[in-house]
């Protein structure tokens, strides 16, 4: 009989922002169903702004906590993370960070949409909002396991509320065409992860990740073939949910047919928590298939194609595209691969910087998208399409926020003094130093091509005139969220130097992957 | 009294300043918007002016040397095993004898053009905004220190001139924005690939002390020039016990840099054949925004090859000198062959400026310091030269509506002025003595005769051709029958005229005293010249 560790009383305190998610996501759905038709739903989204900050805050406090603990017990490494469910869930510096990220990005995509969703688009402006709560919550699980199993649940937590999500303009045909896409590239990738995890359980007889890395080694002198399987797959499906390429064809058609705020929330916080998971697995296991030469080429090898065809196919692709979402979505796709380039790189020997800039560039990454979608939710509504020449004489109908846009497009294109040029300085060190010069150099040019897609939302909006010279109505949650965004993008252009010192105090590899 | 002020933040910063001053005035009031913009051209004007007098060039630019570390980011040091690993980056201004004139010449350039942007006949705000940031970007490129700082200010020059050639430009300014912006673009990724290289390698230092290693990687140029000449500093030593961390910068790796930097800065230049984004906005940037371009950022280039390309790497330029002289050879021809046959006035100046700029490459292949100094006089020249005539340009094209050269003529009757004044920029371009033109020429012409002389008289005929295009277009301009489109044209304004008179008299003042900049250069070259015979051996 094996003895099943159970929940205490006293880790549900560990557990506060993930039980604070829950509490909030049955009583909004319960109050949703009671209130009266008549009341407007703007009200559950403020409630569940509420839940997110709330669940923040708590995370914050148990960073403060670990923190004061590592600080008091400074010779015991194991004070600054906590174990539970036997070593399934993890409370660590490298979950709560992610955590951090995903429920920042979940509450001002909530913040924007707050005035700016329609009935007519949306009809159940309730469900809508309190939706993203347990989405926010699967995400936070993938940040945060130590077993596969775990990781799963979280994966499958947010994967299928973000099924919903997509498919929630009813009246709109493209939208159920998306929900449906991504309902069956969406299985597809679960399950190929899913069969991807079933091997690596086979080769090392467990489904705890700190066992499995213990595991490995052995595993790859036994099955060496086994081993390959599993990565294999496990990268393929992890490559489906990023939309890496060439896995990315879905993305384009779900990007489009999703709310935008749902967009927004797809492109950043469903990616950073599939790449959480995938750094979660990665660190565990590829970490100790490091000692085997072959492996460790061939992982360092796959990953870096993806990384560059990621890129190459993202921009090239993002070049001719009219439609905003859909050049978003292949943006995505290439700064999925620029994110993809330091967990690559760190499986060379000579990779000094791991997560850090990892992170640094996924914060400026969020800002920088959550805004566009945003100044896009704004803009669609006052030229009725979402087409890059809906932003055409921007310049002249909503001055200001043609100005912000403008900070923000530099962050996506790279260009000084933004969070986004920062973001790529360190992840091209990163390359630089360990050798991998084409990536560096694939990424730079990718980069280049990528001024032309990201000015030609400039020219629209400076260099042309629309149809309609009437000044936009710009709704003022969604200004807020437009304004925090641009100057965040600033603020770490001017002083990365804060975030960056923080994550290095916080995230320590041994005591954040590897310590049980 | 200089050393006490931040001379150098206040000329880098005060038309930062200017940029956000003008952003909060009212929109419409476009006097006010040019005094503004004037105002805060002309205090880094007059603060450079003061730096050049009280420059000592015996003791180099150390008094106004400003040094503060602006980053310094921890990475992760549990994989090397060390006390601390760190990436610096610093905000460090200096100044030194290649930097200055460059530096007096973007100012002035600036104040000009400014003056000549009365053309300008929609949205003030943000063109005048814009020229600010632009003077940002062109100081900072000049002054900084810290290959990251270079990166960022070059790269600002680049957003302000996107939109002020697309929105102020001519029929397709769209098109030459967006290959502007590309083609520079892709010369900043070769440049950023080649500083992280050296930021990796040698801007790499370990200090040991008592409780492990003290390691950081900085981007500052001095730091990079004392390891690169170091032959015992981790960039030159192969068999450290820390080549673990792959810092080591091989041969190979030291060409790559090299020729990355040429590729970077041959497109700024431009060398042939990275030019073609050039000619477009010479065409169709408004005349203001040109002056600016080919007075001041095309030297931006020059700057470039000579602080990094000449001085990091002097022995891969010594091995390449003979390349570096036929490019430049190749330069002055093809632009000198093609300016003849141009029909518009603008491609003929587009293709003087690629054919003057043939003979800087020379002067830096030489590898002489009389040489060097050619290089950058005759950039200083050539950019008061350009920005004169391009000034004419505009003054013409909003008299005539057109600057094409078959519908030009006769102006001499009709404008006397302009007309004088074109023929003195147009004499100045070709060389005439006792303009500065003919100093900037003979000296890049004298240092490379030294070590390659054939060179040096295929360059030469370029001078000939100059003669020809110069003389074709400006006098078919001033001079032959009237045409009827130049017919009733009044002369220059007082405030086109009086940019005119300044550059033209800079021009007569450099052209009969060279030795007013000569002087300030001759120890800028010092220590370059000593790596030279160091690591050429002689």
């Amino acid at each position: 009989m094996i003895h099943l560790p159970t929940l205490t009383w006293s880790d549900a305190w560990y557990l506060a922002p993930e039980l604070t998610l829950s509490i909030f996501a049955v009583v909004l759905a319960v109050l949703d169903l009671f209130l009266p038709r008549s009341w407007n739903r703007n009200i559950i989204g403020w409630l569940t702004l509420v839940g997110l900050a709330s669940a923040a805050a708590f995370v914050v406090w148990l960073m403060i906590d670990f923190k004061n603990a590592a600080a008091a017990h400074p010779e015991d490494p194991t004070a600054a993370f906590r174990n539970l469910l036997g070593g399934s869930y993890r409370i660590d510096d490298f979950g709560n960070l992610l955590k951090l990220v995903f429920l920042g990005a979940s509450g001002f995509i909530v913040l924007s949409s707050l005035g700016s969703v329609r009935s007519s688009d949306i009809p159940l402006k309730g469900e809508f909002y309190y939706f993203m709560l347990p989405a926010a919550l699967g995400a936070m699980v993938m940040s945060s396991s130590g077993d596969l199993i775990t990781l799963f649940v979280g994966l499958e937590l947010l994967s299928i509320t973000s099924y919903i999500l997509v498919g929630m303009r009813k009246r709109s045909g493209l939208s159920a065409e998306g929900a449906f896409k991504y309902l069956v590239a969406g299985g597809v990738a679960s399950a190929f992860v899913l069969y991807g995890m079933s091997f690596l359980y086979g080769v090392t007889g467990t489904t705890n990740l700190a066992f499995i890395g213990e595991g490995i080694p052995a595993a790859i002198t036994d099955y060496r073939a086994l081993v390959y399987v599993a990565f294999f797959l496990m990268t393929a499906g992890f490559a489906m949910k990023l939309a890496l390429a060439p896995f990315h064809a879905w993305a384009a058609d779900v990007y489009q047919g999703a709310p935008t705020p749902v967009t927004s929330f797809l492109a950043v916080v469903s990616k950073g928590a599939a790449f959480a998971m995938l750094y979660r697995i990665f660190m565990n296991t590829a970490f100790f298939a490091k000692d085997d030469p072959f492996v460790q080429k061939d992982l360092y090898l796959g990953l870096s194609v993806l990384a560059a065809a990621a890129m190459i196919v993202g921009t090239a692709g993002a070049l001719r595209q009219r439609q905003v979402k859909r050049l978003l979505a292949l943006s995505g796709v290439a700064n999925a691969g620029i994110l993809l380039t330091p967990l690559a790189i760190h499986l060379t020997p000579l990779h000094s910087s791991l997560f850090s800039e990892f992170v640094y560039y996924l914060i400026a990454y969020a800002f920088m998208n959550i805004g566009a979608f945003a100044v896009l939710t704004v803009v669609s509504r006052g030229s009725g399409n979402e087409s890059l020449s809906g932003f055409a004489g921007l310049y002249y109908r909503a001055p200001w926020t043609a100005a912000g846009m403008t900070v923000l497009l530099c962050s996506l294109s790279g260009l000084p003094v933004t969070g986004g040029f920062f973001g790529k300085l360190f992840i091209l060190f990163g390359t630089v130093q360990t050798g991998a010069y084409w990536l560096a150099a694939i990424l730079l040019v990718t980069t280049v091509v990528s001024y032309a897609v990201y000015f030609s939302f400039i020219r629209q909006m400076y260099m042309r005139s629309g149809s309609d010279d009437s000044s936009i109505r710009i709704p003022g949650p969604a200004g807020v969220t437009i304004w925090l965004c641009v100057a965040a993008t600033l603020a770490l252009g001017f002083l990365p130097k804060p975030v960056l010192g923080w994550i290095d105090a916080l995230f320590s590899i041994p005591a954040d992957f590897l310590a049980r | 009294m200089l050393e006490n002020i931040p001379v150098l933040s206040l000329i880098l910063l005060s038309p930062l300043a200017g940029a956000l001053l003008v952003l909060l005035l009212p929109g419409q009031r476009s006097v006010w918007l040019r005094a503004a913009a004037l105002v805060f051209t002309l205090i880094p004007l007059a603060l450079t002016l003061c730096l050049f007098a009280a420059y000592r060039p015996g003791v180099g630019g150390a008094a106004f040397t400003e040094h503060y570390t602006w980053l310094s980011v921890p990475l992760n040091k549990e994989m090397i095993n060390a006390k601390s690993l760190s990436i610096a980056f610093d905000y460090h201004l200096a100044v030194d004898g290649i930097s200055l004139p460059l530096l007096l010449l973007s100012a002035i350039v600036s104040a000009m053009a400014l003056l000549a942007s009365v053309h300008i006949r929609k949205r003030w705000k943000t063109f005048y905004s814009l020229f600010l940031l632009l003077e940002t970007g062109m100081y900072g490129v000049f002054l900084a220190r810290d290959l990251i700082e270079f990166f960022i200010f070059f790269e600002l020059t680049l957003i302000p001139m996107f939109f002020l050639i697309g929105i102020w430009g001519y029929y397709g300014r769209e098109k030459a924005a967006t290959r502007f912006l590309v083609y520079n673009g892709l010369g900043s990724a070769a440049m950023l690939l080649a500083f992280l290289i050296l930021i990796a390698t040698a801007g790499f230092t370990a200090v040991q002390g008592a409780d492990g290693y003290t390691v950081q990687f900085s981007g500052s140029y001095d730091v990079l020039l004392k390891n690169l000449a170091d032959p015992q500093s981790y960039a030159n030593n192969a068999s450290e016990e820390m080549a673990g961390l792959g810092v080591f910068l091989s041969d190979n790796l030291k060409w790559a840099a090299f020729i990355l930097l040429l590729v970077a800065f041959g497109i700024k230049i431009p060398i042939f054949p990275l030019h073609t984004w050039m000619l477009r906005v010479h065409t169709e940037a408004p005349p203001s925004v040109v002056m600016i371009h080919s007075g001041v950022l095309l030297k931006m280039g020059v700057y470039g090859l000579i602080r990094f390309g000449a001085a990091l790497f002097p022995a891969q330029l010594a091995d390449w000198s003979t390349v570096i002289a036929v490019l430049g050879v190749i330069n002055i021809l093809y632009g000198a062959v093609l300016a003849c046959v141009q029909k518009e006035f603008k491609l003929v100046l587009a293709y003087s400026s690629i054919s003057h700029m043939g003979i800087v490459l020379l002067g830096i292949a030489s590898l002489h310091e009389v040489g060097l100094q050619g290089a950058v006089f005759q950039s200083v020249s050539h950019g008061l030269i350009s920005a004169l005539l391009f000034l004419l340009v505009g003054s013409l094209y909003e008299r005539t509506g057109t600057t094409q050269l078959g519908e030009l003529g006769g102006l001499a009757k009709s404008v006397p002025f302009l007309s004088g004044i074109l023929l003195t920029a147009g004499l100045a371009s070709l060389g005439l003595p006792g303009l500065s033109g003919f100093v900037g020429e003979f000296l890049a012409f004298l240092g490379l005769f030294g070590s390659m002389k054939g060179m040096t008289a295929v360059g030469v005929l370029g001078i000939l051709f100059a003669a020809v295009y110069i003389l074709r277009s400006v006098l078919g301009i001033t001079f032959g029958p009237l045409q009827e489109r130049c017919a009733d044209i009044k002369d220059a304004r007082f405030v086109e005229a009086l940019p005119m008179i300044t550059l033209t008299a800079l021009i007569v003042l450099l052209g009969v005293y060279p030795s007013i900049l000569t002087d300030v250069m001759q120890h800028g070259f010092v220590g370059l010249l000593e790596h030279f015979q160091q690591r050429t051996g002689g």
